[in-house]
């Protein structure tokens, strides 16, 4: 098993320098500097001359989706539609047909408005389209509730043959591009909007439909994706300053999940958390307990957005104030191991 | 009777006697379509080159008709149609020769169509790609966005033709969302408009070669037509459009105006 990758982060610097401050919660947010869609658009732009055949599509934003790097080295690869989301997708599936190698992007948002056209045109006739969206969940911050996508993780996951990819930190983002491309099906790939923590080193390996554990832990097990794999670090910190041991999983893969190794860390650790930038319907929290529920029935506890709508604000303050952040996290190990206790 | 009355008789003949046979099925939609898609099936489309997207799906089985008369799959395969198994779904699939599409819900096969010419464009293939639309769904906002896109990227290999048959799911289009001015509409979009009579095979075949010549503008056949073409009392109303279950001696008088004799209607009998 892979070491937990934190070594370079201030987490550790912080923790050993701050232990006597009750009240320091140590945050990763921020630390890397880039964004999860910035990291998409140069990972397709590096590794756009090992597919001729791909095509990126954009709904006029590829400014924001990142694919503008992608424009500027490859033009006559690049297909603008405009604000017209729906035709795009379906555009894609039609480019697919052709002989291309189509990923269109927008953000998540707008991705929704398109969930019966990838049903339809892409996953029914299981077509090579990938859908890229950026600013997903709270971590959209200042736009409000009408551009935080809580949404898009169960809608996605819930059509056949779909596969829905929400990477941890730029590191992974540089190492799925490629992987997603090289499957041949349709995928959902959840970038994000906000400078993200780095979690990962430049070793870790990508394994479409792995999980991985990122930090070993007996007691219970975090399960996460996308922005709340920092955030579930620094919970497993600070449980551990309570001698409470906690696992931690990048699920970077949300579909198909990784079954055997959350059977694994049910019989390790016999209690989970998940957390996700999302609703707590429907998304990773779901398919984590639709997994556990028929081979290791364990206790889990769900962080992610209790089925309300977000508002304007800051994304560590939308964090903070919708039960996001590492201390919610770590709250909700500790009612996750008091039901094991309890069993 | 010219060869291409003759094939568009045949898909009439095998559509209504497939949604028959199926108890349920859209007969308006596949007579307004049927010398459409003959001259499509048996003199437009160059095999291997062109693709043809049907976006009203629920016209599919006049589609399955074509590509039988094609030899895209034997006779046997007709008794299939919306049956549980079956290769012939109740709206088009992937999974049957001869389809590149899924299309069923409205407005998406256009976009298709218009993916497939940009990747025709993409790949420099010179296929010509060609999308029937109905008119209903034309009310669809999905079909705005694909003709402003075909419009802007002027997309000369592509050419959308609309089965104006002036009614819908529940009634006419007059009276549940106008679509006109239809010329007008396309022509704002930028695209080249040719106006004809849907049921006349000449009228047809010249459209098609009009939109041929224009490399840089795709062009849309606003092909006038008659829902229920060919079946006399399915002409012109509207609840025949619907998914409709046949009667016994409605199936017999649809199979006696489309020419079939009494005695050979179980020819018409797919699932034997």
């Amino acid at each position: 098993m892979r070491s937990p990758i934190l070594a370079s982060l201030p987490i550790a610097r912080a923790s050993t320098r701050f232990v006597a401050e009750a009240d320091f919660v140590p945050s990763l947010i921020g630390t890397s500097g880039e964004t999860l869609r910035e990291a998409f658009g140069k990972a397709l732009t590096a590794v756009a001359h090992r597919y001729p055949s791909l095509v990126v599509l954009d709904a006029d934003v590829a400014g924001g989706t990142g694919t503008h790097h992608f424009r500027r080295a490859h033009p006559d690869r690049f297909v603008q539609f405009g604000i017209a989301e729906q035709n795009m997708v379906g555009a894609a599936a039609g480019l697919a047909l052709a002989g291309c190698l189509p990923v269109a992007s927008t953000f998540a948002v707008f991705a929704l408005r398109t969930i019966e056209q990838v049903r339809q045109s892409i996953a029914y006739p299981r077509l090579n389209v990938k859908l890229a969206a950026s600013h997903p969940g709270l971590d959209a911050g200042p736009d409000g509730a009408s551009a935080q996508a809580l949404e898009d993780l169960a809608a996605f996951r819930a059509i056949p043959g779909m596969t829905v990819v929400s990477p941890a930190d730029p590191v992974e983002m540089a190492k799925a591009v490629p992987a997603i491309l090289d499957f041949n099906g349709p995928v959902y790939l959840r970038t994000g909007r906000s400078a993200a923590a780095r979690v990962l080193d430049d070793s870790y390996v990508f394994e479409l439909g792995r999980g991985r554990v990122i930090r070993d832990g007996l007691d219970v097990t975090i399960v996460a994706c996308g922005v709340e794999v920092a955030r579930a670090l620094e919970a497993a910190a600070l449980l551990a300053r309570d001698g409470i041991s906690a696992r931690v999983v990048n699920m970077s893969t949300i579909k198909p999940i990784d079954r055997d190794l959350l059977a694994a860390c049910a019989r390790e650790t016999g209690a989970f958390v998940t957390a996700e930038d999302h609703n707590i319907v429907g998304g990773l929290g779901g398919a984590v307990a639709e997994s556990l529920a028929t081979t290791n029935p364990s206790p889990i506890e769900f962080v992610g957005v209790r089925d309300v709508f977000g508002e304007s604000g800051e994304p560590d303050e939308l964090a903070d104030k919708y039960g996001l952040t590492g201390r919610s996290i770590a709250d909700a190990a500790r009612r996750a191991i008091a039901r094991k206790e309890a069993r | 009777m010219s060869d291409l009355d003759a094939y568009a008789t045949e898909i009439r003949r095998i559509a209504v006697s497939l949604i028959n046979d199926a108890g349920s099925g859209h007969p308006g939609s596949c007579l307004s379509a049927a010398d459409l898609l003959a001259v499509l099936y048996f003199r437009e489309l160059r095999d291997g080159r062109d693709r043809f997207v049907l976006s009203k799906g629920h016209a599919c089985p006049a589609l399955y008709a074509a590509l039988y008369l094609r030899g895209c799959f034997d006779r046997a395969t007709l008794g299939s149609f919306r049956r549980l198994g079956g290769t012939l779904q109740g709206s088009p699939t992937t999974t049957i020769h001869g389809i590149d599409a899924t299309c069923g819900s409205l407005g998406q096969g256009f976009s298709i169509a218009l993916g497939l010419a940009l990747g025709f464009r993409q790949r420099k293939h010179d296929g010509r790609v060609f999308v029937m639309l109905g008119d209903g769904e034309l009310q669809e906002g999905q079909v705005w966005e694909a003709a402003m896109a075909a419009g802007h990227h002027r997309l000369g290999n592509l050419c959308a033709i609309v089965d104006y048959n002036k009614m819908q799911s529940d009634d006419l289009n007059e009276r549940t969302m106008r679509v006109e001015p239809l010329d007008a509409k396309w022509g704002a979009f930028n695209w080249h408009v040719r106006p004809i009579d849907g049921h006349d095979f000449d009228a047809i075949a010249a459209a098609f070669a009009d939109a041929r010549s224009r490399p840089n503008q795709p062009t849309v056949i606003i092909a006038h037509t008659i829902k229920g073409k060919g079946v006399r009392y399915m002409e012109g109303v509207p609840s025949w459009h619907g998914s409709v279950k046949l009667k016994p001696e409605e199936i017999a008088r649809a199979l006696a105006d489309l020419g079939v004799a009494a005695d050979r209607t179980r020819e018409y009998a797919f699932r034997g």
